[in-house]
């Protein structure tokens, strides 16, 4: 099982991450052999057997949908590269 | 001696005596910490911030407070949210990155009175298995070998908490541990690390990972140091939906000593071809050691175990790049200087791809390739349910009447930094084979500092115990404490003076 360039670049679109050109067979080759190391699983007999979806056998815990914090838009905001009047801001998205 | 030498249990009998104070204790730390820049272990302290803490401990102190932790100078993995304290989880990405918030597990910690003293290196969002994948550069293991000058990783992700612990930088530490990283490096330095059970500690403001395999535990100089530091570590938080809501137990007073009649297992699987003959005999002194302490020593098997490792690099890569979305260069942290005309895809493309280091984006781009549509139930699908024949290999021999397993903590000694090449990740991985398999099924696990190979490097066995038994566990990595007397410190190179 081999990842072509074309996948890696799909790939890195979906994960958004920028990847140059000229380093996409090279990681293309790097995640191929990682791919192949997972590959060892499809030995394993899992018919019948159910995915681990969580940790302990306990029920997810639920509580009220109800505000609880917020308020302090100035904290939330405390830590954006770039923020006006109460928002962030972003590059420009409607075209 | 130096104070910052004490053990987290001999501080606070001089502490609470008040034949010490805590401002005393910072002090002794941070002496010793402004000489030892050569090992990297911190990313960021604050003196004024920690004098601070420690005036309030012997307040609280002089007033009688009795908390275990109160007054000890502690460092904190890079990991962990403090409010107004940077916290970049070793990446560039969250440069310049202060929280509004706390969390969980540092807030308990100084709310029993912990002095914190600074933030610790590590790998990269905690992945990798020696913190040389982190923006601050590597961190360096004050253990070298005999007659070898090179500098040597102290392993990872938790690497600097070790570092720290080992050179006497404070008294214990945080780390984290999703695959090992708080294993891996205590074995790799010669102190005590447990990975509690899932769910023992919060997770809410830990900087997310792999959320269904992170945990946090302590770091320290003895398996009584982790028993105290764990005890004000856990607990339920109503903010961490995967967080028990069940009693802390007292830890330390489960160190009874005594194993009499205890099963302890050893699997088969774990004998590796090809392990170190250093490892092999360790872990035959160490089932020796546990017999003629009184438990009983049975070999069983977990079949599954060779498929932990593929299973572990589907699912972890899987849960962190759907973690790691957030870092999208809006909210907080780095942001890519881009024409004014690039839009909002190309401002996230290339934010990620400056802020990430090369492991992370590895990691991202394999955990979103396996669940991407055509492939997720070809890996991430089966891969959980491999995980679910994993936990269950371990069910069966509980059930059998085991306490505990004993397994190497790592399957080799402290590495040389460089030594495995960053396009090798596969052998990189292959660090985490004894660990991993504790992460995938939720058990606590502890490495317990036993003996030094051939080249004079610490090497540690793990012990692995049943869900929620973190308090008989501590008590039999007592016991292997004990009889290994393990109590050699590396040879002191790295003070400048």
């Amino acid at each position: 099982m081999s990842i072509s360039r074309s996948e890696v670049r799909q790939v890195a679109h979906l994960a958004r991450l920028y990847i140059d050109e000229d380093r996409l067979d090279d990681i293309a080759s790097e995640l191929s052999a990682i791919i192949e190391f997972m590959a060892q699983l499809e030995e394993v007999d899992i018919e019948n057997v159910d995915p681990m979806t969580s940790v302990t056998p306990v029920e997810l815990k639920k509580r009220v949908d109800e505000v609880t914090t917020g308020g302090f838009p100035e904290r939330i905001l405390a830590n954006a590269p770039a923020a006006e009047e109460g928002f962030f801001t972003v590059p420009k998205v409607v075209e | 001696m130096s104070l910052a030498e004490l053990t987290i249990s001999d501080a606070r009998r001089k502490l609470q005596r008040r034949a010490i104070s805590s401002v005393e204790l910072v002090r002794a730390c941070f002496e010793k910490i402004e000489k030892s820049n050569q090992l990297n272990a911190y990313c960021w302290t604050d003196k004024e911030f920690a004098l601070k803490q420690a005036c309030n401990a012997d307040r609280r102190l002089a007033a009688g407070d009795a908390s275990g932790m109160c007054g000890i100078p502690i460092g904190v993995k890079d990991l962990f949210c403090m409010r107004g304290v940077p916290t970049q989880a070793a990446s560039r990405i969250l440069k310049g990155f202060r929280p509004e918030y706390d969390s969980t597990v540092t807030r308990n910690l100084q709310d029993h009175g912990a002095v914190v003293i600074g933030k610790l290196n590590m790998d990269e969002f905690a992945m990798g298995s020696s913190t040389e994948h982190s923006a601050y550069g590597a961190s360096v293991n004050p253990w070298k070998a005999r007659g070898c000058t090179k500098p040597r990783t102290p392993g990872g992700s938790s690497g600097g908490s070790a570092a720290a612990v080992c050179s006497d930088l404070c008294l214990g530490a945080t780390g984290t541990d999703t695959g090992g990283s708080i294993r891996q490096p205590a074995s790799f330095t010669g102190i005590v690390g447990i990975k509690p059970t899932y769910g023992r500690c919060s997770r809410w403001g830990i900087v997310a990972f792999a959320s269904s395999l992170d945990q946090a535990g302590p770091m320290t100089k003895s398996v009584r140091d982790s028993a105290i530091m764990l005890g004000a570590m856990a607990g339920h938080d109503a903010k961490d939906s995967t967080s028990a809501n069940r009693p802390v137990e007292d830890f330390e007073a489960s160190l009874t000593g005594d194993i009499r009649g205890k099963k302890v297992a050893v699997p088969r699987e774990y004998r590796l071809p090809g392990m170190p003959n250093d490892i092999e005999n360790m872990w035959d002194n160490g089932v020796a050691m546990l017999r003629d302490a009184g438990a009983k020593v049975v070999e069983v098997s977990l079949p599954h175990t060779k498929y932990a490792l593929p299973a572990y690099y589907v699912i972890a890569p899987a849960e962190a790049s759907s973690n790691l979305a957030r870092y999208d260069g809006v909210r907080y942290g780095y942001r890519a200087s881009l024409d004014s005309d690039s839009g909002i895809t190309e401002l996230y493309k290339r934010t990620r791809a400056e802020g990430f280091g090369a492991e992370v984006k590895r990691r991202i781009m394999i955990g979103t390739y396996v669940l991407s549509q055509g492939f997720y139930e070809a890996y991430y699908r089966r891969a959980q349910r491999v995980r679910s024949l994993i936990k269950r290999d371990f069910e069966v021999v509980f059930e059998q009447g085991v306490d505990f397993l004993l397994t190497p903590a790592s399957p080799s000694a402290a590495f040389p930094l460089g030594a495995i090449s960053d396009s090798d990740p596969i052998k990189m991985y292959l660090n985490d084979v004894f660990t991993v398999t504790v992460n995938l099924a939720g058990l606590p696990g502890v490495s317990v500092p036993v003996q030094l190979d051939a080249e004079g490097l610490p090497l540690g066995l793990q012990l692995i115990g049943r869900p929620w038994d973190e308090a008989s566990l501590l008590n039999c990595a007592y016991v292997l404490e004990r009889q290994a007397g393990f109590s050699v410190k590396p040879q002191v190179w790295w003070l400048e003076r």
